[in-house]
């Protein structure tokens, strides 16, 4: 299994290829909303991505008041 | 539909209906590709009974409030209805708020009844704030079995068998406490009536009707006034189907556009825009020679359609356009925020007429929507039978506030007369939107008189609000405006917020500073985020309780700064 670690770092590579930035603009703590310059929606987007990904279901209120990559790691995290 | 001029309340109303379409379907809750629950209008009331028997028991009873916290989904309406039955007030409250705030303004509107998801029941029993919950008995859906519900009782269980008393209400009564701003600052709790509700429905769906067949999908959360109205009392009152979809992902809800065949759906201008960029996509990604032949026939239909929507024009000429949107749409509703005349037109344009509306939960939700006679993608459409609008004090151009006059205007707000007395005077409801009616009766709208913002999302944000975040700020004072409240930019698209600070004498705003204010910031919901600060040198102009004259302050920034003296956060 995942450490949370490598959990991060993978959910920051594929933030990076589903919206075409540097993988090394984006940093755990980054605030997601502003650093891509997303809506909501656009960030549930990512989280298809990311379900597809770690072959897991993430309801969307995963999402609710995540803003950062770290914690929306830890949510996958709780949940692989 | 049913004629509601005969009914004195939502229950009565709804009551009658579930007798009347027995066999019809009422409510599909579908989650992805999944389907959790299909009912017939018979099937909701079996439902419903057995938990207003068991609600009653509990002693809800005339006047009771209850408020309901939950996504999307078929137990929301269920609980409403029973509530309804027993002649309780509901109080709608917004999901995506923190446990913090839900916590806040259940205490707010003394309401001794809740009913919650499971997962937001977990989020406010670990808030710091749990111990002052003051409701008596909270009902939680879908729980794990082994869940520790902290003295909640399980939706699922709790139902009595013993046939339960309806107990009718007067128009007049109050149906819906609904919040339309205030953690934090100063709850606005709309109390609106039974007749508020009545009258705004039978208003929409003379415009926009609905019947046995036709599937309206709900995205937006129930607790919002739009789905409120169109995703439940509309439909449920003419026996129609609502569709609930308990997610927003676009793959799904374009997946149920085919699946179930919708009719109607509402969103907000966020979700029109998502749409409109994936048709658009789309468009670009053919080969150029259809895309050419696309073109020509999107000229076609909108010439032939220039004067009114003509469906089967529309889907003759563009059948798979069409077909994507399961072949039986016929219209989207759009309202909550502003949405940009392009988006509305490039819709319009395939055969997909948006009802772009404008109204405040104060007005008991619409105040104006597009009547498509013709269609207009310049205003937010004529006023509403039964409503009255007027621009009071009109400059040069014709702009000036809109106030409105109607039925549906909410009662008062709750435990304020001071601000009850404020909105609505003689009468009318004062809007703080400023506004021009045109010669042929259109509203177009030109931003704001009052200190706030409306996302894209149809969220208000109150200043006042978002202060309380920033206590503590190591600086003399602060204060929190609209940017386009202190310098006004006839627009109502990309509103921010900025925060004006005033530094103590010899202080300077420095990147430890900077750091506190973007750290607290954070700590706010993503749309309620400030967007940078002002730096300013002079006493804030005071009440003699010691608050601030935000008009008088707000004046004298908009004589002394220009909005490029703020710095982005």
């Amino acid at each position: 299994m995942n450490t949370i670690d490598q959990t991060t770092d993978e959910v920051l590579r594929l933030a990076a290829e589903h919206f075409k930035v540097q993988r090394d603009q984006l940093s755990p703590d980054d605030d997601f909303f502003k650093k891509l310059g997303i809506n909501s929606l656009q960030a549930l987007d990512l989280l298809t991505r990311i379900e597809q990904h770690f072959q897991i279901e993430l309801p969307d209120y995963e999402l609710q008041g995540v803003t950062d990559f770290r914690t929306l790691a830890q949510r996958i995290q709780s949940r692989l | 539909m049913l004629d509601l001029r005969q009914y004195n309340s939502l229950g009565k109303a709804l009551r009658a209906a579930l007798d009347r379409w027995p066999n019809e379907i009422c409510l599909i809750e579908a989650d992805r590709d999944r389907e959790n629950a299909r009912l017939t209008y018979h099937q909701f009331k079996e439902q419903a009974l057995p938990l207003a028997s068991a609600l009653q028991n509990a002693g809800l009873k005339d006047g009771s409030r209850a408020a309901i916290i939950m996504t999307n989904q078929s137990k929301w309406l269920i609980s409403a209805y029973a509530i309804f039955f027993c002649g309780g007030v509901l109080v709608p409250l917004d999901y995506k708020l923190t446990a913090a705030e839900q916590l806040q303004l259940l205490a707010h509107s003394h309401a001794e009844f809740l009913v919650i998801e499971y997962h937001l029941w977990r989020a406010i029993t670990q808030s710091e704030q749990f111990k002052n919950l003051s409701v008596r008995t909270v009902l939680v859906t879908e729980a794990p079995l082994n869940a520790d519900l902290a003295g909640a009782h399980r939706w699922e269980d709790f139902h009595a068998a013993a046939e339960p008393t309806f107990v009718p209400r007067k128009r007049t009564d109050p149906a819906c406490i609904v919040y339309s701003s205030g953690t934090g600052g100063r709850p606005k709790g709309c109390v609106l009536t039974h007749e508020n509700y009545l009258e705004q429905c039978v208003a929409l769906t003379s415009l926009y009707p609905f019947w046995p067949g036709v599937r309206y999908l709900s995205i937006l959360p129930t607790n919002h006034a739009i789905d409120f109205m169109v995703g439940f009392i509309g439909p449920f009152t003419c026996g129609a189907t609502v569709v609930h979809l308990r997610t927003l992902r676009p793959e799904f809800i374009r997946e149920a556009f085919t699946k179930y065949k919708i009719t109607y759906m509402a969103l907000v201008p966020t979700i029109l825009k998502n749409l409109e960029r994936g048709l658009r996509q789309r468009f670009a990604d053919l080969p150029s020679g259809k895309r050419k032949i696309l073109n020509a026939l999107i000229a076609t239909n909108r010439a032939l359609t220039r004067r009114r929507p003509n469906l089967k024009i529309s889907r003759t000429l563009l059948p798979q356009v069409h077909q994507a949107f399961g072949g039986e749409l016929r219209a989207l509703f759009v309202g909550g925020a502003f949405t940009e005349p392009e988006t509305l037109q490039f819709f319009y344009d395939l055969g997909i007429p948006v009802g772009n509306g404008y109204g405040c939960t104060e007005a008991g939700t619409t105040i104006t929507v597009n009547d498509l006679k013709p269609f207009r993608s310049d205003t937010v459409g004529k006023p509403l039978p039964g409503m009255e609008v007027k621009i009071t004090n009109p400059g040069a151009e014709g702009i000036g506030e809109v106030t409105v006059r109607s039925r549906t205007l909410m009662s008062h707000y709750l435990d304020d007369p001071e601000m009850t007395g404020e909105t609505i005077v003689d009468g009318w409801l004062h809007t703080g939107d400023l506004g021009r009616l045109d010669p042929s009766g259109h509203l177009q709208l030109f931003g704001r008189k009052k200190n706030m913002i409306v996302t894209e999302e149809g969220k208000n944000i109150y200043p006042e609000d978002v202060e309380t975040y920033f206590a503590g700020l190591p600086v003399k004072e602060f204060c929190v405006f609209a940017a386009n409240y202190l310098w006004p930019a006839r627009t109502m698209v990309g509103e921010q917020l900025i925060i004006v600070l005033h530094p103590e004498t010899g202080q300077e705003i420095t990147k430890v500073l900077e750091t506190e204010i973007s750290e607290r910031n954070r700590r706010l919901l993503n749309y309620k985020r400030i967007s940078g600060y002002l730096a300013w040198d002079r006493d804030f102009p005071l009440t003699a309780s010691l608050k601030i004259k935000r008009a008088e302050l707000a004046e004298q920034i908009r004589q002394n700064r220009e909005r490029s003296a703020v710095v982005p956060l």
